[in-house]
Parts: C-alpha cells; structure tokens; sequence
C-alpha cells in the first residue's frame, strides 16, 4: 500500500472561518484558497482531475484539499478527459458540484463534446429540470517555455459555445472571487487561468467567502485619450503600456474583460464613448478570437463616438512556437503602446 | 488470472540478478545482446545530460526514460526500417536506433520543430506524442494504410499505462481486432502516470488483459529485461507482417527519474520504492549477464563509458551551436501554400524581430 492509500481523516476539521485577517498571496494561492472556501462553505463541493489529490496539482492549485476534505471528494481520477467532463456532467445533475482540473488547456478539447452537447445544454434540453453547476478549471496561456501543446489561448473556441461562461482572472483578487462565484454559478463555467501570472504578483486578500460578479468587465486604470482591453496575463503587460503612454502624456484606460462569455458589452461601449479610441490586446491568435467580437459589438454600438479604427494587438494565426520563437509569438507592453499610438495618430 | 489468448509465452530471459531463466532463444544472439547493452548505455548518458542541460537552463522541460530503456531498445531493435514508428514522449532509445540523432533529439526538447524533420528509416515515423493516447489512433489508422494496400509492413505505437486509461486507446484497440491491423501496442507501464500510480489508474490486474476485451493477443514481459522485449516485439511484428493481426504489448518497468524535469517525485512515493526499484534496473542485469558469459570485461565497459561520454558531449555541442529557426519558418510549413493573411502576418514577425534585434 503505497501513501495514496492512506485515507485521510473524513470527519472534516471545521477550522473557524478567519476573515479578518489579511492574506498575502499570489494567484495560484488565491485559488487554493478559494477552493477551500468554497468545499468548506458547501459540501455537495467536490474537486477532481489528474494529479489533483495526493500531488496537489501539478501547478499546486488543490493542494491540502484532499487532507482537509478526504478522497472522497477530492478525487483524482484516471487519465481521461473525456471522462472528467462526463462525470461532471452527471455529478451536477444529481446537485453535486463538481470543480474539475484539466491539467493544461492543450488536454481540454476531448471534453468538447461533453461541454458543447451537453453541459452547455442540460437545463435548456430538459427545460430547468435538470441543470449543470459544474466548474471546469484550466491552466492556459503561453511564455513559461513549456513543452508543445502546453501554450495555446484558445478560449474563443468555448465563449463561442452558447450556455456557458467563460471566466479569465488576471490578479489574485480576481481570481478568488471569480473562482467563488464560479463554483456558487448554476450553470457550467469554463475557468480559465492564465498560468504565466499564478506567481507574478502578491495581493492582499481577505478569505471572506465573498464571490465577484461573473457579468461584468474590471476597469482597473481610469483615462481619457484611449481605452484599452485586455484579459488574462496580457493585463499586466496592457498595464505596463497604460504606465508607458502616462509618460508620453496619453491618459489610458485599461479594463479587464474577466468575463469573456457572456460579456460585460456595457461597459467597453461607456469607456469607448468616452475615449473615443480602443485597443484589444488577446495573446490568443488572431482570427475569429474574442477580440473580433469585443470590435464588432463596440463598433454596433459606439460607432458615432470612434474618432479612429478599433485596433487589435494579438498573437498571430500561427501554432504556438515551440520554445525557442515563443518569444515572437507573444506580445510586450512596447507593442502595446505602438498600437496605441498609431491609434491615437489617426486625425 | 488467466488470458484465453496468450500463444507467447516467454515474459523473461534474463532475471533481475543477471541470470538466463530457461535458455535464451535463438532470436537473442551474442552480437544483439551487446548492441541492447551499448545502446542502453548510450541512452543512459545521454538522458543524464539532458536533465543536467535542463537544471542549467540550457534545456526545456524534459521527460526522461531513466530506467525504461530497455523498452525503446527491444522495440527498436526488433522493428524493421519499412515499419512505421509512432512514439509517445520516452521512446529515446527508439528513436536513436531508427537513427535520429542524439543532437536532434536535444533539439526537440530545447524547442525548435525542426527536431521532428525526421529522414532516413524514421522518414514516415511520427514526431513525439504529447497528448496522451492520440497517437494510438494515427498508429491504427496508419496499420489500416498498409492493409488496404496489402503491404508487409505494420505501425508500432507506445504509450504509458496511465494513457490506457483514455478513450483513444481503447477504440484504436477496438479497431484493431476487429480489422485485424498490423500493428503493435506497447505499453510502457512504468507504474506511475505523474502522480497516480497504477492501482488508482485501473481496476484491471494486468493492463495486458484489456487486449481480452478487443479480441487481440495480449501479455506482459519483463521490460526490464532487453531480451525479452526484443522478442515479443519480434514477435508481434513478424505475426503483423504475415497477416495474424495486432498484439498489446505490457513492458513491466519502472519510472526511476521525476516524471519530468518539473516534477518532484519524492512529493508522492517513497525513497523505498525507488530503491527497491532500482534493484530490477535493465542495465546492471544485462552487465551481468555479459560479464559471466565472457562477452564483456572492463576495458570494454570502460571504453564503451569513454565513447558514449564522448557522443553526447559532441551531440550536446552540436545542439548548443544551432540557431534558433528563422522566423519565416513559423509561418512556411501550415500550408503548403502560405495564405495572404499568414504572409501579411510573417512580415509583421520579420520587422518585430528586426526591432528587437533579430534575436
Ligand atoms: C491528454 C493529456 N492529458 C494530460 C496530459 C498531461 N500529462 C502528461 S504525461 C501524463 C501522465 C502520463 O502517464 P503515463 O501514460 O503512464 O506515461 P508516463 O509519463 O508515466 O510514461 C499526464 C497526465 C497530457 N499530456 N495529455
């Protein structure tokens, strides 16, 4: 009997609930932290995945679950995909709440079908009889030199799937409320976390169990010339660019789009009629990305304040390089700030 | 536990101590035995070069094959140059003997996809496999290639025990009994799939038995023991020449390094474990084995450590000193003729580089 054999202590240890203190953490802290919120606050709460129970994760997402809440609801489950998605599926159904790990997002497509024909439909099919609280999480993004297959963005291809949401955090608080929320959501959500940030930054949270609204955008800078979009780690270098374009006299507001499906539309559209001018910064490629349809729904309804194109800083239609040319394949602040100001030039 | 369809019977030749159990058959002659030994030592050091290039940066993340090599040394050898070959991620040892390069090896898991430009036997042989169990369908669609044209040929395709697990491994086994493809699974059970280790992974005692399911012969060997899989591959690829079908291979071993260079291992077994395991290892048997049947003695060993130093620092040389690809070839090879948009997008690339200095 090797260690994973040991059953950890079931009878759950209810450590009060400190919400007091402040917590310094980084992202992937912020996630593990809001994970044991979430399985302390609700016990139809489970957690499973490849490498989720004894491992903790293999970017250490879930680790301590399995001794606080034990194997049976922090499960890691055989290799298979197609099959953490089915269970899912029918774990929800039966009022369970299911948060599933997908180790990397090059590993999610086999869900698809299970996500597109099912989780995304359960509750319209059978019209509210049975429903699909499931959370889906996955590591995604590039610029860590991780082997092939480990670095795509390709969450247009699940904010194109009707019935779900897609949720990006890009800071520690964002994450922990988002991940909250996420869990507490009735319908299935896709909660996608952009690993190349889960160590780049502290905040201090508070680990109050107080979710953040999955419907809306976070406008993290205020400005007046240029609004600029973004979500995920492409954020911080957005950020970057927003500081940059301060020294040259350009006052930029800077949103995190969060919720990539359903979208916040409102609130791009306010700032764009304010600014006038926008940028979208997606490391995903370019073709039929969420950035398309955040230009299109701006241009629907802000055309009259647009004083110049909508422009798009993105990755290109290309396979992320393996990791020698990773490097040409992801965007920097500077390239950010040439938009910007190429933007800020038409008359 | 018993299997209906087990015509091969030998599991293993040589023991963990060196010794022969039974005789040894005439398919394992002297002169295959001391190429098992010098390519599994030869892969040896150039495994312990590459997680030591990847501790000093000078490497991506590496998944090494330290104590299954025996494994992609028995395959390798017994596979014929017309076969195809479609590995997973820890087939170093095959690949070398389908003669790609230690170097291009490197160059794969440094990160340039020119690493995959395969040439020579390996001409029609898969790149690495990193989504697992993918590739078990290609191998069963390229065996279902060579049926329809009737060709003497099959696909051997590898994976670990925890890939048996996916979907894709059971409908490619499906499909290869019940098309009678020429093909052969070999399954490296290592034991451990990262963190999981086999007896979370299936209830099945043996993941051989799940060939019972599909209607094809399966069995375990000892994967430690070069000999043995050298002759159940041999097998299994002379029964797909003639036309019998395909066969799942188990190659019992061991995984005795992280699973790769950004796991730690200690999180999740014991040192026990790993020592005991050490102890069934493929290389010191095989020593054994050749030191007390007069094939091997020191100055032997010695300059067989010699060259094989010798190789893999002129390999690791020749690594370091590759240029990154040009750019360009981001763009060049998706379609055989590059589109407008990803011609536009290539020249946006060039003059980034340009800015940064062409590096
Ligand atoms: C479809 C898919 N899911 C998850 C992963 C991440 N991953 C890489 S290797 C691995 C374990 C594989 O175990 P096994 O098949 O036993 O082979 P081993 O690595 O032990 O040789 C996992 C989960 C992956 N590469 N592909």
């Amino acid at each position: 009997m090797g260690m994973h054999e040991k059953i950890a202590d079931l009878n759950q240890k209810h450590k009060p609930v400190d919400t007091k203190t402040p917590h310094v953490v980084t992202m992937i802290e912020a996630i593990n932290m809001a994970l044991h919120r979430a399985m302390d606050a609700d016990p139809n709460v489970v957690v499973l995945g490849e490498d989720v129970a004894t491992n903790g994760g293999v970017f250490r997402a879930t680790v301590g679950l399995k001794d606080r809440f034990g194997h049976k609801r922090v499960m890691d489950t055989p290799l298979a995909e197609t099959l953490i998605a089915g269970i899912s599926v029918g774990m929800a159904a039966q009022q369970l709440r299911p948060v599933a790990e997908i180790q990397f997002m090059g590993f999610i497509y086999a869900t698809m079908e299970h996500i597109v024909s099912h989780a995304a439909r359960l509750r319209n099919r059978t019209r509210g009889r049975l429903t699909c609280p499931m959370v889906l999480r996955a590591p995604y993004g590039g610029g860590i030199h991780a082997p092939e297959h480990h670095s795509e963005s390709t969450e247009a291809l699940f904010a194109h799937i009707p019935g779900i949401r897609v949720v990006i955090p890009s800071s520690p608080t964002r994450a922990y409320g988002l991940l909250l929320s996420a869990i507490e959501d009735p319908d299935p959500v896709i909660f996608l976390e952009p690993k190349r940030i889960y160590r780049m930054v502290k905040q201090e949270i508070y680990d109050d169990g107080v979710g953040l609204p999955l419907d809306t955008c976070y406008t993290l800078r205020q400005g007046e010339h240029i609004t600029l979009i973004s979500w995920g780690a492409m954020v911080h270098e957005t950020l970057q660019a927003a500081d940059k374009l301060h020294q040259q006299g350009v006052s930029a507001e800077v949103i995190d789009v969060a919720t990539i499906s359903p979208l916040d539309i409102d609130t791009l559209v306010a700032s764009v009629q304010k600014t006038g001018r926008c940028v979208i910064i997606q490391e995903a490629a370019r073709h039929c990305g969420v950035a398309a349809e955040i230009c299109a729904a701006i241009q629907e309804q802000a055309f009259h304040s647009l004083q110049a194109p909508i422009a798009r800083v993105t990755g290109f239609d290309t396979p992320m390089p393996y990791l020698q040319r990773e490097n040409v394949y992801m965007n920097s602040a500077s390239d950010i700030v040439d938009a910007a100001i190429h933007t800020l030039e038409v008359a | 536990m018993q299997y209906t369809k087990t015509p091969y019977q030998q599991k293993q030749m040589i023991d963990a101590n060196g010794a022969v159990v039974g005789s040894l058959p005439e398919s394992v002659s002297d002169e295959l035995l001391l190429k098992s030994y010098r390519t599994m030592v030869m892969i040896r050091t150039f495994d312990q070069r590459v997680v030591a290039l990847q501790r000093t940066g000078q490497m991506g993340t590496y998944a090494s094959c330290l104590g299954q090599e025996a494994i992609g040394t028995g395959i390798g050898l017994a596979l014929k140059k017309d076969d195809v070959f479609l590995p997973y991620y820890r087939d170093q040892a095959t690949q070398y003997l389908r003669d790609i390069p230690l170097h291009q090896q490197m160059q794969y898991w440094g990160g340039n996809e020119w690493a995959n430009h395969f040439s020579g036997i390996a001409q029609q042989d898969f790149p690495n496999c990193v989504p697992i169990a993918t590739q078990v369908t290609h191998a069963a669609g390229v065996a279902s290639a060579m049926k329809i044209r009737g060709e003497k040929r099959c696909s051997l395709v590898t994976c670990g025990e925890g890939a048996t697990s996916r979907g894709d491994f059971y409908e490619a086994m499906n499909l290869v009994g019940v098309w009678q493809l020429p093909m052969v699974m070999v399954v490296n059970n290592n034991q451990w799939a990262i963190s999981v280790p086999r007896n979370i992974q299936t209830g099945a005692e043996t993941i051989a038995q799940k060939a019972v399911a599909a209607g094809i012969e399966g069995f375990q060997v000892d994967g430690n023991d070069v000999c043995a899989v050298y002759d159940a591959v041999r097998y299994a690829v002379n029964k797909a020449h003639s036309g019998k079908g395909g066969t799942l291979i188990e190659a019992v071993s061991y995984r005795l390094g992280d699973h790769t260079t950004a796991d730690d291992a200690t999180r999740y077994r014991s040192h026990e474990e790993v020592n005991e395991a050490w102890k069934r290892e493929p290389i010191k048997r095989l020593q054994t084995y050749l030191h007390a049947s007069d094939l091997w003695d020191e100055d032997q060993e010695q300059a067989l450590q010699e060259h094989c130093k010798q190789e893999v620092e002129q390999a690791v040389k020749t690594y370091l000193s590759q240029p990154a690809q040009p750019v360009a070839d981001l763009f060049d090879y998706l379609f055989e003729e590059t589109p407008a948009h990803l011609a536009l997008q290539k020249q946006r690339a060039l003059e980034k580089m340009a800015r940064l200095g062409g590096k």
